[in-house]
């Protein structure tokens, strides 16, 4: 035996992770088995990740391919999603928005609950002034328009993937903080709490490996909701002129470019848009559907089904 | 009540403060030399050496950047608020001006589209959650999801596209003060409002949906209905009654939103509303300009925070005394 915390003292605990992880995975697959919205989000996603990840390589063209004699083609059996003003193919184009779009998306999302949940745990475990200054800083960032913030920021750091993860994340730092402080707080004064403390645990080691798995469920939430809203700041950030610039390839940028030969070139406009719209679609889907189950009053309900 | 206002707007000081300080602090570190974009240059500019070292001198003393931070923070601050925030760069006239300026069009628009906003949620909202779980019920939940996932410069661009350009109904982009002709006013101003009142209107129906079924759940729902009241009356006499509350509430923080005015849409309809400035002002480097945007939209934010936060007090007796 070592002095670990984690497996000290409880020989039928090290047997309990391994088991409540089996039904833990079943459970989620489960769940997505059974609930029509999860399963049709979670489908969406999958198509649209292997869209970005594998399609370039699936369409016969370069995205920055200009062809000057088929400019402004309208969709067709070559040219899937049609072509732009230099002849460049949209669906080619469309499929390079994707892979940024995510990485944009996943980074930031990623990153705001790095740095949010840890520090809505620490405060409020410490309490007292700490905690109350975090939180007045909080609700300064949350008075700010999450979209003026994004601005602001990336116009301070500058047009790159890395900024964008920055501007985009900071504006819902406060809301995992939030969350996590809410469940360390109604947490802190349980019974198991206090056995922990009872056996000797350290502070930290209750924090993270008897508190923090409590919260897990409605952070889950909170991330995949916060895909959602990442892929469109991204995508409004570019399509603003202000998010990344040519010859990266974005949504929005792609959008941003429609707006001039809207009547010359409808589909320069829809397909990105749909891009856009059904990968937003994908991610609320399911964390609609995940929230819904966590909470004990719709899922009797029903929820919005 | 009156304690509890003049508590809840004591907090709102702090804030403030706090908010002007971090957009001071935007222009400390902005990258380039204040003096030089005063004068309209770029600080990469290379004809900016030609610029005398009097009038340099002369200027920096004049911004007061040879005081210390803190002390120019609270020359700044002084100035704010007696409504000075310098000269606008591009404009070469007071800040506030060009500001003022722009406020109009932002509160057409944003009072249009919360009008539509209301018109649309309020009664759809009701009218799903009393046919609980039948086609109305999931129209709604239909709308909800297509107001989160699609993107509103998405919307924008595919209304402009049918009303504008295939039907020729609507001019598609522009802006008509009412003033000059309220007519054409009115039809510059339908698109946008409404593209933006429906946006409102999703977010403003799923609030009330989750606090519909909370609302269900409560203990006085199940007394009401033990005492025998009909499963219709309990829900229009009472859980209506309760869920509006947190209606007003959603209602409220979009408001902010509204006033504040939506870069994408302004920018979309080439719109002069505050937020087509504060992009224009952003391409342009003016940073005057963009400090007092910005600072307009945040304190309109905690204003009308506070403004709801009094008015759901009113209406919910247990939040006054609890806070009190």
């Amino acid at each position: 035996m070592n002095a670990n915390p984690g497996d000290a003292a409880f020989g039928a605990g090290q047997a309990a992770p391994a088991r409540r992880q089996e039904t833990l995975t079943r459970r989620v697959v489960g769940f997505f088995l059974r609930d029509r919205r999860a399963m049709v989000g979670m489908i969406l996603l999958v198509l649209m990740l292997f869209a970005a990840f594998a399609g370039p390589r699936l369409v016969p063209y370069e995205p920055d391919q200009p062809n000057v004699r088929n400019r402004f083609a309208a969709p067709s059996w070559s040219h899937w999603m049609g072509t732009d003003r230099s002849g460049r193919d949209l669906l080619a184009r469309v499929l390079a928005g994707a892979s940024i779009s995510f990485r944009v998306a996943i980074g930031a999302a990623l990153l705001a609950l790095v740095i949010g949940a840890p520090l809505g745990a620490i405060t409020s475990y410490i309490g007292g002034l700490v905690d109350d200054v975090t939180q007045r800083c909080m609700d300064a960032i949350i008075a700010f328009p999450a979209r003026l913030l994004a601005i602001v920021l990336v116009v301070l750091m500058g047009p790159s993937v890395v900024s964008l993860w920055f501007a985009i994340a900071f504006s819902s730092i406060p809301r995992y903080a939030r969350i996590v402080r809410g469940s360390v707080l109604d947490q802190k004064e349980r019974e198991y709490v206090e056995a922990a403390h009872a056996i000797g645990e350290g502070r930290l080691a209750i924090l993270f490996l008897y508190i923090l798995p409590n919260v897990l469920p409605p952070l889950a939430v909170q991330v995949t909701l916060d895909f959602a809203s990442a892929v469109t700041v991204e995508a409004s950030l570019s399509f603003l002129g202000l998010g990344l610039v040519p010859p990266t390839i974005s949504w929005g940028g792609l959008l941003n470019d429609a707006q001039q030969w809207l009547e010359e070139a409808p589909w320069l406009a829809i397909f990105p848009g749909a891009a856009l719209a059904l990968t937003v679609l994908s991610f609320v889907l399911i964390g609609d559907a995940i929230r819904d189950h966590l909470d004990p009053r719709t899922r009797r309900r029903g929820g919005l089904r | 009540m009156i304690r509890y206002t003049l508590l809840r707007a004591l907090q709102m000081i702090p804030t403030v403060l706090l908010v002007t300080v971090v957009v001071f602090v935007l222009i400390i570190i902005i990258p380039g030399d204040p003096v030089l974009s005063m004068l309209g240059y770029y600080s990469d500019d290379i004809t900016a050496t030609a610029v005398p070292h009097e009038v340099y001198d002369r200027m920096f003393r004049e911004l007061r950047l040879d005081r210390p931070i803190p002390i120019q923070y609270l020359y700044w601050l002084g100035d704010a608020l007696q409504g000075d925030f310098g000269k606008s760069v591009v404009f070469r006239v007071p800040v506030i001006d060009v500001v003022l300026s722009r406020i109009p069009a932002t509160l057409y628009l944003g009072t249009a589209s919360l009008l539509i906003a209301i018109a649309v949620s309020v009664p759809f909202g009701v009218w799903a959650a009393v046919k609980n779980d039948t086609w109305v019920d999931h129209m709604a939940s239909g709308f909800v999801l297509f107001g989160v996932a699609v993107p509103g410069f998405w919307f924008g661009m595919i209304v402009i596209l049918v009303f504008a350009i295939y039907l020729g109904w609507l001019p598609s982009i522009g802006y008509v003060p009412p003033q000059e002709d309220f007519v054409r006013f009115l039809k510059h101003l339908i698109m946008p409002a409404t593209v933006l009142g429906l946006d409102v209107a999703a977010n403003i129906l799923r609030f009330q949906r989750t606090d519909f079924l909370d609302q269900l759940h409560q203990d006085y729902v199940r007394t009401a209905r033990a005492k025998g009241l009909p499963g219709q009356l309990v829900i229009w006499k009472h859980v209506l009654k309760n869920s509006l509350i947190a209606t007003v509430t959603v209602v409220g923080l979009n408001t902010a939103r509204l006033l504040g005015g939506s870069t994408i849409i302004e920018t979309l309809f080439s719109y002069p509303g505050l937020s087509r400035l504060l992009i224009e002002a952003i391409y342009a480097r003016d940073f005057p300009v963009i400090q007092a945007v910005v600072l307009w939209m945040v304190v309109l934010v905690v204003i009308v925070n506070f403004f709801v936060d009094l008015i759901y007090a009113y209406l919910n007796p247990r939040i006054r005394y609890t806070t009190a």
